[in-house]
């Protein structure tokens, strides 16, 4: 079986939207997007032991992501396919979505693996896009997921409890977090990563036109950033025995009683 | 502006932040559409003539009996292309996140999500969306047509429901794409938890791991209903298995905004927070002065919750038996 994940390199930390491009800042230090390392365990699992199998991330991103998703390989994933393109920065959900799925194209995976969301635009989208760009059936917010003989059977967490959804190989599947504890990287691991096989490739390579990336491909925009609703005063109290009391007559006041 | 607005429903009822997308829409002006797409969804219909809806356009069909999202795309996608509406809009739930951004993708049309407010500016649709984790506010639109739109949960209130006349209803024939069809629903989702559910609920009482156990999750019960509210939880304690997803706030659960929250033994993580911050009043109980809900918390109290919150239960229950 060969398991593709779709994997986002995000910021460590410090986010902060650039106001004159209205884009992320992605200066800083980067790391592999923490719901994505739950796709990568996931499809570790689904591998085990068999020699056959093979778990490749596909990623969107500039060139020196290559450094965060080498935490995936040295988790145990086999190979990068890393699309790095300066004409795709800035691209929205349209345009990631068609790049992404002509790169998937081009793996043809019995399997498609997301993570539950993206950390740094809170996207949790992607892969719907994808499962319709490559016309394959898809399952999201799985948090249980078994392959019998070519058939997936995942356990999906809705607003109303657990659905269970069948669907026939190959697939699209966004896991959630709550399904694995992602594995630490082994020092063998990490020592192996960097001969591991990662391949760059640029838009042309994958024959994305150059009007369906970027902002041209885009289809959404950013008009201004500006300031969350500010929140009242807060207050603090001391249990001194009646708290209780304080509580019920805050509300009061508050009327929220 | 013509506008279609995705109706969900579940067991027999349309939901609740649907209608306040349609109340929204029928606010913003232009012809509103709804769609209702399911099977033997007929009943639903009237329901949606009450919020503003002029015309109703019906999707009722076996194969779109499951709660599914790839046949809800080919639907709308058809439907959109003959009608030639320019703005398509969903309450955001598990489900109408894989539709609209199927939807995106079939018409390559701009997808905003997480919109906490739609405002026509100048002749143009402008989405609000809270961004990094809900510490910078965005002014988002699109680029062309058709604009698709999801809406934070819990963000507009279903206008009080008002005969408008007869809406016009029209069916819709349903053609699936074959692999549209290739995922089934073997076993379907009934509620979990008890009382109302937490989008709907005005009052939340929200347990955390500071209750020390599964156990303790009745002093929240309780609680919960003396005010007459749904019980949350954080992912802390739903991945601990102590309480059903369903009920998960944050950023990988369900964003709220009731009108009181009650946050019990729960230390307020970045993650916890953009799920419930659009409360209207907060009120903090954890033994921890350094937890961070105290930062953004109305009212904090530093104490012992399993002293403070009987009480706060038995002086409410004497509050509104009097």
């Amino acid at each position: 079986m060969k398991i593709a994940v779709c994997a986002k390199v995000v910021p460590e930390q410090a986010r902060r939207i650039d106001p004159e491009t209205k884009r992320l800042d992605r200066s800083g230090e980067q790391t592999l997007n923490p719901f994505d390392a739950n796709a990568v365990e996931e499809a570790l699992r689904l591998k085990g032991n068999d020699a056959g199998a093979e778990v490749v991330l596909v990623s969107l991103g500039p060139e020196r992501s290559l450094d965060a998703l080498r935490k995936a390989l040295a988790m145990g994933a086999d190979r990068v396919v890393l699309v790095s393109d300066e004409s795709a920065a800035g691209s929205d959900l349209v345009a990631s979505s068609y790049a992404l799925a002509r790169a998937l194209d081009r793996e043809q995976a019995d399997l498609v693996l997301f993570g539950q969301q993206a950390n740094d635009s809170d996207g949790a989208v992607m892969w719907a896009a994808v499962a319709d760009r490559l016309r394959r059936p898809l399952i999201s917010q799985v948090a249980d997921l078994t392959v019998t003989d070519g058939t997936l059977r995942g356990k999906r967490q809705t607003e109303f409890g657990y659905d269970v959804i069948e669907a026939p190989l190959p697939a699209v599947v966004a896991v959630s977090d709550a399904i694995n504890e992602p594995r630490y990287p082994s020092l063998k691991g990490i020592m192996g990563a960097k001969k591991k096989p990662q391949e760059t490739l640029s838009l042309d390579d994958l024959g994305v036109e150059a009007d369906r990336a970027g902002e041209s491909g885009s289809r959404t925009e950013v008009y201004a950033i500006g300031e969350p609703p500010p929140r009242g005063e807060t207050q603090r109290i001391e249990d001194d025995g009646s708290a209780a009391e304080k509580i019920v007559e805050f509300l009061l006041e508050r009327k929220a009683l | 502006m013509s506008t279609l607005v995705f109706l969900e429903h579940h067991e027999g009822e349309l939901q609740k932040d649907s209608l306040g997308v349609l109340g929204k829409a029928a606010q913003i002006g232009g012809e509103v559409s709804a769609l209702i797409a399911g099977s033997g969804v007929e009943g639903l219909v009237p329901q949606a003539g009450l919020f503003g809806a002029t015309h109703i356009y019906v999707a009722d069909d076996p194969a779109l009996e499951a709660p599914l999202p790839q046949p809800r795309v080919d639907v709308l996608a058809k439907l959109v292309q003959e009608q030639g509406f320019d703005t398509v809009l969903f309450a955001a739930t598990v489900l109408t996140a894989d539709v609209a951004a199927g939807l995106a993708a079939r018409l390559d049309a701009g997808l905003n999500w997480d919109l906490v407010d739609l405002t026509r500016e100048n002749g143009k649709l402008v989405g609000k969306r809270p961004a990094l984790d809900d510490t910078v506010f965005v002014d988002v639109g699109w680029k062309s047509e058709p604009r698709l739109a999801l809406i934070r949960t819990g963000t507009f209130e279903p206008p009080a429901a008002t005969e408008i006349g007869q809406a016009q209803i029209s069916k819709v024939n349903v053609q699936l794409e074959d692999f549209s069809a290739q995922a089934k629903m073997i076993e379907q989702a009934h509620e979990e938890s008890e009382g109302p559910s937490i989008e709907d609920a005005d009052v939340i009482v929200a347990g955390g791991r500071g209750l020390g156990g599964p156990e303790n999750f009745a002093l929240v019960e309780e609680l919960a209903k003396a005010l007459g509210g749904a019980v949350a939880a954080t992912r802390a304690v739903v991945d601990a298995g102590w309480y059903p997803y369903s009920t998960q706030v944050g950023q990988t659960g369900k964003t709220v905004a009731p009108r009181l929250y009650i946050a019990v033994g729960i230390s307020g993580a970045i993650q916890h927070k953009v799920g419930m911050q659009g409360s209207n009043v907060i009120v903090a109980i954890n033994k921890d002065p350094n937890a961070p809900i105290f930062e953004y918390a109305d009212l904090g109290v530093v104490g012992d919750l399993h002293q403070i919150v009987p009480k706060l239960t038995e002086l409410v229950r004497q509050r509104k038996a009097a």
